[in-house]
């Protein structure tokens, strides 16, 4: 057949392999020649299952010949961040420390999307431990943004971004911690979700940060999102916070939003990100689509006004303490004795001499960073003016959100106040790559969900809406995602993803 | 606020474990007295009153059945050790010489 099936939408795979107009085993081979063919330029890649890919694929063929119907995403390709513990599936963590490790287990993440029937593509690309903004922390290589091959495609999710953006899979699981799935996604023009804390599960994936990780989805449309959601999402008694609660219906929430009518709902811009005395740092391009979208939305009935959330000031600062803090805390597990590498076990070393010669080799600068500020941030006589202060104003920012939500039913600001920037521009200045993380912060410190959406070009290079809802109700994010996305296609006459293509 | 100095983040990287060369202490106590003096920030905040949060979903303990399920196989987990012996984790000696 003559379609690109890479280019297509979830939504149109499923239908192509439920009536058996494609096999599984096309899909896979289409998508396995496309890494083949580009991942050499993108890096998007740490590892693709090649024959274990086609074999996947060829059972769901198989179940389907046979007549049994094995669920409508069987056959269906993925890519997963490599913080995603895989079983018998290398699983690295973006990281030196755990390279050649081999899982002998799956994250609920994975273990469901596997008896869902997907086809597991490979493992992305990420910035090592998720700790980065731009996928450049990775020490195995940086990844590229298909949008211009000498930008970044954003971080820590970078590698997942630019493997969807770039047409290597059709979607990817990312992780969030900070805003690694929101802001990858509006730096390569995608759709990314991160659910509210809590509601998918953090069994199998890799700690950075234990109170803020969550993983979700990354699309190239809302309505994609929503489905890869709800087949990740709900409880799981394998992770202590999970919330045992239903998952809201998100796919009729996409479908309700692309209809276009947002009579009766509430909008709050909030002006700490990107507003009126809040300008420094963001590009004038990203505002002027920023602002634009806002006026789509109002144009599709919602009620727009803008909102003050002070705290939210404070929230970079408070992020750079709790993560770290918890990152050097949840990272002494890699000591070299249960899994990854070992070095310096040569009988002139002892234990202790060979677990700190093993962190020093594994870790690359970063990480090493982080876990020296979070161990002073964590100190005794220190830990009160630091942490301690931290973890208030985290306080300080979840009632800011209370109280906008008491007028709003969700809040909107730019999702990065920049576009992708060239790679290198800031690797040796930590706090410029911390900034990259502004609008995305404050979410993910309150715990409440969050979904990018693409609103635009700038420079060329893809800009991103943020939408913002309280907790457990994602539903709201795909709903006004869905109606921004429906209303700016329509004006454009095409998708922004299909620029990227015409490139 | 104070400050980080060489010898702070020698110490630092002790603690945790770290066996960072010269070159790094010297690049690290530079950029992570800049990131401190960032984050410091947080002291602007008045948070007379104000209660700590360290987690956003509310947590009670959980009690589930007392049932024996498998663990993982003992040989499928040595496997992704650096060493292995006698069915255990193999490690350096703990204690140094002068011990």
């Amino acid at each position: 057949m003559s379609t690109d099936l890479t280019r297509l939408d979830v939504s149109a795979l499923t239908g192509l392999l439920t009536s058996g107009e494609v096999s599984a085993v096309e899909v896979t081979r289409a998508q396995l020649d496309r890494i083949a063919s580009d991942d050499a330029r993108l890096g998007a890649y740490l590892h693709v299952e090649g024959e274990a890919a086609l074999t996947a694929a060829a059972a769901v063929d198989r179940a389907r010949a046979g007549g049994a119907e094995p669920g409508p995403l069987a056959g269906v390709p993925i890519a997963l961040k490599d913080v995603i513990v895989t079983e018998g599936v290398p699983t690295t963590s973006g990281s030196r420390i755990l390279e050649g490790w081999r899982p002998p287990y799956d994250a609920t993440v994975a273990a469901r999307l596997k008896s869902a029937g997907t086809v597991l593509l490979g493992k992305t690309n990420m910035d090592e431990f998720a700790m980065g903004s731009s996928t450049e922390n990775s020490a195995f290589r940086p990844t590229r943004n298909p949008w211009d091959a000498d930008r970044v495609p954003g971080g820590s999710s970078g590698g997942s971004s630019a493997a969807v953006a770039g047409h290597l899979a059709p979607w990817a699981i990312g992780t969030d911690t900070g805003g690694s799935i929101r802001q990858p996604a509006a730096l390569t023009g995608l759709v990314g979700h991160k659910p509210t804390y809590g509601s998918v599960s953090r069994y199998g994936l890799i700690a950075f940060s234990s109170s803020l990780d969550q993983a979700g989805p990354m699309a190239r449309t809302v309505l994609d999102a929503a489905v890869l959601h709800e087949a990740i999402g709900g409880y799981d008694p394998r992770d202590s916070t999970s919330i045992d609660a239903p998952v809201p219906g998100l796919v009729a929430a996409a479908r309700d939003g692309a209809r276009g009518d947002l009579a009766g709902l509430t909008v709050g811009v909030v002006t700490e990100l990107g507003g009126d005395g809040h300008r420094d740092g963001y590009d004038d391009g990203v505002l002027a689509r920023f602002a634009e979208a806002v006026a789509v939305l109002t144009d599709l009935g919602a009620d727009v006004r803008p909102v003050s959330c002070p705290s939210f000031d404070l929230a970079l600062p408070a992020y750079y303490l709790i993560a770290p803090s918890e990152a050097s805390s949840n990272l002494a597990r890699f000591d070299g004795v249960r899994f990854g590498i070992r070095v310096g076990d040569d009988g002139t070393h002892d234990l202790d001499e060979v677990m700190a010669l093993t962190r020093e080799q594994g870790f690359g600068p970063e990480v090493k960073r982080r876990i020296i500020l979070g161990t002073y941030a964590l100190s005794s006589g220190y830990y009160e003016a630091y942490y301690g202060q931290a973890q208030k104003v985290r306080t300080l920012i979840t009632r800011d959100f209370t109280a906008a939500y008491a007028g709003v039913d969700v809040l909107v600001s730019p999702t990065s106040p920049t576009v992708a920037w060239p790679i290198g521009a800031r690797v040796e200045d930590p706090i410029a790559m911390y900034a990259a993380d502004l609008c995305t912060l404050p979410a993910s410190l309150a715990g409440v969900p969050a979904i990018s959406v693409p609103c635009g070009l700038s420079e060329g290079l893809p800009v991103g809406l943020q939408v913002m809802a309280p907790g457990l109700a994602d539903d709201r994010c795909y709903r006004v995602a869905a109606a921004l996305e429906a209303a700016q296609d329509a004006a454009r006459g095409h998708r922004l993803l299909d620029e990227l293509v015409a490139a | 606020m104070s400050s980080l100095s060489r010898a702070e983040v020698a110490h630092l990287a002790r603690l945790a474990r770290l066996a960072v060369t010269d070159e790094e202490l010297d690049r690290f106590a530079g950029q992570l007295d800049v990131v401190l003096a960032a984050v410091a920030r947080v002291g602007e905040a008045d948070v007379a009153d104000v209660p700590p949060t360290s987690h956003v979903v509310p947590l009670t303990n959980v009690f589930r059945p007392d049932e024996v399920t498998p663990s993982l196989p003992r040989d499928v987990v040595l496997a992704g050790a650096p060493a292995a012996e006698d069915d255990r984790f193999r490690v350096p000696r703990i204690l140094g010489e002068e011990q």
